[in-house]
């Protein structure tokens, strides 16, 4: 069981590395927000993965519970930040 | 091999399908409001049926309740925020793709 967490980890990893590539170059600014939204919420479903597969859950479930709070309040004061006009390139 | 094990492995199994259809969705789609489609619901769905396979392998310790409270914060969080940011975009004018207009060809990715 242990094994087939590690290679869901890996995997859910690689996607996150993907998605890095719409953070990084994403059209608009709003694409770059929704993706490190994205970023953020596979990061924290990461570290439960990680601290079943260290056996030390306890302490990396309350990073999670942090790391989740901090991902909605950063996405909803960049949205309050972001509405308004948008001027020309 | 338990139950609770092999039923924990299938919610893991659909969970990491719906990631990945999430961030396929989000590499390919042809637009933000689009790619809000993916992010919005695939990524809610698949971070829900992953925490619930963690939750059920787990079993009743106080670290399960813990993920649940997770996981019902990412069920009300995630939906929230999409429709912010595009609230936001449709507001400061962002154009939404349409496939007939000769000026927005260039315009995808």
């Amino acid at each position: 069981m242990s094994s087939f967490l590690l290679v869901i980890a890996i995997f859910i990893a690689l996607l996150t590395a993907a998605s890095m590539y719409r953070v990084a170059v994403g059209r608009t600014i709003f694409d770059r927000i929704i993706a490190a939204g994205l970023v953020g919420t596979n990061g924290f479903i990461l570290l439960v993965l990680i601290g079943f597969i260290f056996g030390r859950i306890s302490m990396f479930v309350d990073l999670a519970i942090a790391y989740a709070l901090l991902n909605f309040v950063i996405i909803i004061v960049l949205g309050k930040y972001f509405d308004r006009k948008l001027e020309e390139p | 091999m338990p139950v609770q094990t092999i039923v924990a492995i299938v919610l893991m199994l659909g969970g990491v399908f719906f990631l990945a259809v999430s961030s396929i969705g989000l590499l390919r789609l042809p637009d933000f409001y689009a790619r809000t489609h993916a992010v919005g619901k695939s990524e809610t769905l698949g971070a829900i049926l992953t925490l619930s396979g963690l939750a059920v392998y787990n079993g009743w310790e106080l670290s399960t309740f813990k993920i649940l409270f997770i996981l019902i914060f990412v069920l009300l969080a995630n939906p929230t925020a999409t429709h912010a940011i595009s609230r936001a975009a449709l507001r400061s004018g962002l154009p939404p793709w349409t496939r007939k207009k000769k000026d927005n060809i260039e315009d995808k990715s």
